[in-house]
């Protein structure tokens, strides 16, 4: 076998194959992915004699056929006769839905604990620090079970509701609200509120370049602030409030019209925030904490009042060392959805791997679609982290 | 020595501070005229970068006076605000803001806070950048440069607000030996433009150089206070004269 | 010129260190302050008062039955009265030895094992990790020298728990190192294959993982039809453990600095060599608190075995529930269990804090 190197007549080393790393490391990856391949193998063919002989059905035909089970909050039309594959969406979107809802009260509640605890009054940042302590050490199953089971349950019956005036309506079967429903001049509300959104952007722009010219400072927040919620509410008044609220109406066991939010959800959303919630606080108090001491001082130093420096100084390096982790805290809450089986909420895991499962058993296919489902939230949550991390990374030599 | 003909733009009267019970500065007494250079020097402890950091309100004294330019020092942020606009500060560890460019750290104050219009505040930075002899890096972020380039930087980053007085915290500290030479340079430069400077260094060359008064503070109090040429020739205190046998080895 | 006379420290002036001084500072600093710091103290005296009033001092703690619970505090009978279900889940109780002695030995080795200063270290940790674990098999399930089986779904409350979450990390350690190593290998079917089956298991939730594991996994091995349910969720949880400890581990390889790679190289050792003895003794000790905060998470997630069948600590707890004699105490029980867990997690939390700060100190960062 000719070698390597040998140009050289003089001083010929015959370097022989088994020894060269190059080639070690290929034999040695073929066999790793030989053996990953036969293990495959080995699992695919079991599990396709095994659902043979158990009479097991293969295939994706089954999200064809009628599910002929109730689901108990469905965001889109739903009947007992609509498909699994149509079961698949109701679940997905009520997992979704208790994600954004988690996602969003968790962050609000999580920076606003995260910054108590960095207080220098001292009672708010120990009742902070005690808060976080308490619910990051206790499973959330426990506190899903705890907010379900003891406190939900020991509502009242719907005749004997808690109430606020009468449209807010809180019995054992969930909290009952008034549901909007839009008229038809609702539309010049919506494209005021476009407007609104439009002149914000058109202000900035001015506001920056006014500055940059003469100095002088714009208040754009403030002033953004009352066209976003100005405008439409102007408009909104002067269409003659095209606006009416449904309310809730006791009818015989149970209220019909407006919204209600059943007590699973509720369960569910109030554990995964609150839980959620302790992870961000820690997450958010170490990020600023990250912003060295000399930071502070040194735009005091140069004049810059608390706000300024929070604002240029503090919050652009803390978010660098928040976000990511807070990313990871967002899957999390997602992942935990899932908690919703234990509950009956009819989240995507309890909809298609619990009920859907028990009727096909087809349990590879369907699990298969669910892991594939979360996989694919995850994937993309981390790739656009990444492409945030490498945009803003700090520009370093 | 001069004698008190110019005006005095930092007074510190009978100024004490405790840190809890540890008491860090004793009664310290200090008139500091316009234009002047001061060095002030002394074992680690002593309480110089507490004094210093006292004069822009880093720090908080307990007792005593501390004036500047005419505008006592309290707890009314009023007053804080306008004396920190009139007294630049630089610092060991720099403290550039490295999200930052090298342009934009010396534009964010004087636009912020002074309002000035963006044109106008870069050309003011680009001018002092060019003083400190690194207008070529003004896009540059801080990470990107050396430590003498940073610190020169912050040095600009200072002088941009336009202060009547420079507070210098050991501000070659923190450098590589080579890069010392450097940022010394421009502070005598500075010092020869008739920028009244107070100077915590061990920097004894620098003092000999540029300083009009050297202050020699031990445990919390000032010690000696002398020209350079009678500090460092002969020292009046018992200190003092342990002190300099300590630096001046080298 | 002007020379001083020494001055002596005085102390400082009156209110700087006492209590209404420190009052002032950290909670009545300013008007805002003062305004949260009052709202505060009303709003939770009031709450503390009455819980401590509700679990203390009205509360009932021993007795045979609900008619014990007549104050209108909390019914702490239910809990003293189960305890031992709490415990040892449904084993039989004529053997709650040799739960008790798998109890002792496991906190001494584990004690022995994470304080710094024990000496013999290799070898109790081989013990621990090849003999102990046929010792504790035997001892558990019986079937050998004269121990009657109990079988595994017998097997419940803070045994299974801890069970669960000790037996899932330490299973998953090997297999996380070699896919931490994996993950760096310069070989890119090797890197590929391990970032694959990291990122998925840490991509699904646990439920999905031990639904898995519990519906599919007889699927996938030939012959056994009634696969043990215990170690079904075993295998899943060990699989999902395994992707997060990778992780740690691959933390802790990147920690270690460039130079001791190149030194390891240096002296002639391949690559297993530098990895056993230079590399990964190093990457371990710094691990070791993310390795125990790693085996907090699981020892919380434990619990959602109970979705599966199994019979944790807090599965038990919910059955307990539903005995007709003890209707309406889930306060007691869930604050009970939420108390044992807190305080388990609550503790390891504070150790490996303290192991954190104890490694850093030698090693640079």
């Amino acid at each position: 076998m000719p070698a390597e190197n040998s140009k050289n007549q003089n001083n010929v080393v015959a370097t022989r194959w088994i020894y060269d790393p190059k080639v070690r490391g290929i034999i040695f990856q073929a066999v790793a992915v030989a053996c990953v391949a036969w293990m495959l193998f080995y699992f695919i063919s079991n599990a396709l004699h095994n659902m043979e002989t158990r009479g097991i059905a293969t295939g994706f035909a089954f999200l064809e056929n009628r599910a002929s089970f109730g689901i108990a909050q469905t965001l889109i039309s739903y009947s007992e006769d609509d498909t699994y594959g149509r079961a698949f969406i109701i679940g997905l979107l009520n997992t979704l839905l208790v994600s954004v809802i988690g996602i969003i009260f968790a962050t609000a509640l999580g920076f606003l604990v995260g910054i108590a605890r960095l207080s220098k009054n001292w009672l708010l940042s120990r009742a902070a620090a005690v808060y976080i302590e308490i619910f990051r050490n206790i499973p959330l199953l426990l506190q899903i079970f705890f907010w379900y089971f003891c406190v939900l349950r020991n509502l009242p019956a719907p005749r004997q509701s808690m109430s606020l005036g009468d449209a807010f309506f809180l019995n054992v079967r969930g909290l009952s609200i008034p549901a909007p429903v839009i008229e038809s001049g609702f539309s010049f509300v919506v494209g005021a509120f476009i407007v609104a959104i439009i002149a914000i952007v058109v202000l900035r722009k001015w506001a920056k370049k006014r500055q940059y010219l003469t100095g002088q400072i714009f208040p754009v927040f403030y002033s953004g602030l009352g066209l976003l919620i100005g405008l439409p509410l102007l408009t909104f008044l002067f269409s003659g409030m095209p606006l009416h609220w449904e309310l809730p109406e006791l009818k015989g066991f149970n209220f019909r019209g407006g919204f209600t939010i059943i007590p699973e959800l509720f369960s569910l959303a109030v554990a995964l925030t609150i839980f959620t919630a302790a992870s961000i606080a820690e997450i958010v108090r170490s990020g600023i904490l990250s912003v060295s001491k000399g930071q502070v001082e040194a735009a005091s130093a140069l004049g810059l009042r608390g706000g300024l420096t929070l604002r240029f100084v503090i919050i652009p390096q803390a978010m660098r060392v928040i976000i990511p982790p807070l990313t990871s805290q967002f899957l999390n809450l997602v992942k935990n959805s899932s908690l919703a089986t234990a509950v009956g909420y009819p989240d995507l895991v309890s909809v298609f791997m619990g009920s859907t499962l028990n009727q096909t058993g087809q349990a590879v296919e369907i699990i298969a679609m669910t892991m594939a489902v979360y996989l694919t939230i995850s994937l993309v949550t981390s790739a656009l982290m990444n492409m945030y991390n490498a945009k803003n990374a700090l520009v370093e030599r | 020595m001069n004698i008190g003909k110019n005006e005095i733009v930092v007074e510190l009267n009978d100024v004490n501070k405790w840190y809890g019970e540890f008491h860090v500065l004793k009664n310290v007494c200090l008139r500091v005229q316009k234009g002047e250079k001061i060095v002030v020097c002394g074992p680690s402890g002593s309480g110089k970068s507490t004094m210093i950091r006292c004069i822009n309100r880093l720090e908080e004294h307990q007792q005593g006076d501390i004036i500047v330019k005419g505008t006592p020092l309290t707890n009314d942020l009023k007053n804080i605000e306008s004396v920190r606009r009139e007294v630049g500060m630089v610092f060991q560890h720099f403290n550039l803001f490295p999200h930052l460019t090298v342009l934009e750290n010396c534009c964010l104050a004087p636009m912020w806070v002074r309002k000035i219009p963006r044109k106008e505040a870069e050309a003011a930075a680009m001018k002092y950048l060019e003083r400190v002899h690194i207008p070529d890096q003004a896009l540059k972020y801080p990470g990107q440069l050396s430590g003498g380039q940073q610190q020169r930087v912050a040095i600009a980053r200072s002088l941009c607000m336009n202060p009547e007085i420079m507070l210098f915290d050991e501000p070659t500290s923190a450098l590589d030996p080579e890069m010392v030479s450097e940022v010394l340079d421009v502070m005598i430069e500075l010092a020869k433009e008739g920028m009244t400077m107070l100077c915590v260094t061990h920097e004894m060359g620098f003092a000999r150089k540029v300083a009009d008064r050297v202050i020699f503070m031990d445990k919390g109090q000032i010690v000696e206070e002398n020209t350079p040429e009678e500090f460092f020739n002969n020292p009046q205190s018992d200190r003092g004269r342990l002190f300099l046998s300590q630096i001046l080895q080298h | 010129m002007v020379v001083y006379r020494e001055q002596p420290s005085l102390p400082s002036p009156a209110g700087q260190s006492s209590v209404a001084a420190w009052l002032r500072k950290n909670m009545f600093s300013s008007w805002l302050n003062s305004i949260v710091s009052l709202a505060l103290l009303y709003v939770l005296i009031p709450q503390l008062w009455s819980l401590i009033h509700w679990a203390f001092i009205s509360a009932d703690w021993f007795g045979d039955n609900r008619d014990q619970c007549v104050s209108g505090g909390a019914c702490w009978v239910f809990i003293t009265n189960r305890l031992n279900l709490f415990i040892y889940g449904f084993y039989p109780e004529s053997e709650h030895w040799r739960v008790n002695w798998v109890y002792a030995l496991t906190a001494l080795q584990v004690a022995a094992l994470l304080y710094p200063k024990t000496p013999h270290k290799t070898i109790l940790t081989g013990i621990f990790f090849i003999v102990y674990p046929f010792v504790v098999f035997y001892l558990l399930y019986g079937g050998a020298f004269g121990l009657e089986v109990v079988e595994t779904h017998k097997w419940g409350g803070l045994m299974l728990t801890l069970l669960l979450g000790i037996v899932g990390t330490l299973a998953a350690l090997p297999i996380g190192i070699v896919l931490a190593l994996g993950r760096r290998s310069e070989m890119p079917m090797i890197r590929a294959l391990s970032v694959v089956f990291i990122e998925f298991w840490r991509a699904v939730p646990l439920i999905t993982v031990l639904f898995m594991a519990s519906v599919m996994l007889p699927l996938f091995l030939s012959g056994e039809v009634n696969m043990d349910k215990l170690l079904r969720a075993m295998i899943g949880i060990i699989l999902f453990e395994s992707a997060y400890v990778a992780e740690v581990i691959r933390g802790g390889l990147q920690a270690i600095p460039k130079g001791q790679y190149e030194a390891a190289k240096a002296l002639g050792l391949n690559y297993w060599k530098s990895m056993g003895l230079i590399i990964m003794p190093q990457a371990l000790k710094i691990t070791i608190p993310s390795l125990v905060n790693t085996f907090i998470e699981l020892f919380k997630d434990t619990s959602l075995v109970t979705i599966i069948g199994l019979f944790d600590l807090l599965a038990v707890a919910k059955a307990g529930l539903s005995d007709p004699a003890w209707l309406g105490y889930s306060t007691e029980a869930y604050a009970f269990i939420a108390l044992v867990f807190w305080v388990f997690c609550f503790g390891m939390s504070r150790y490996s804090m303290y192991l954190e700060n104890l490694l850093h100190t030698g090693h640079k960062r």
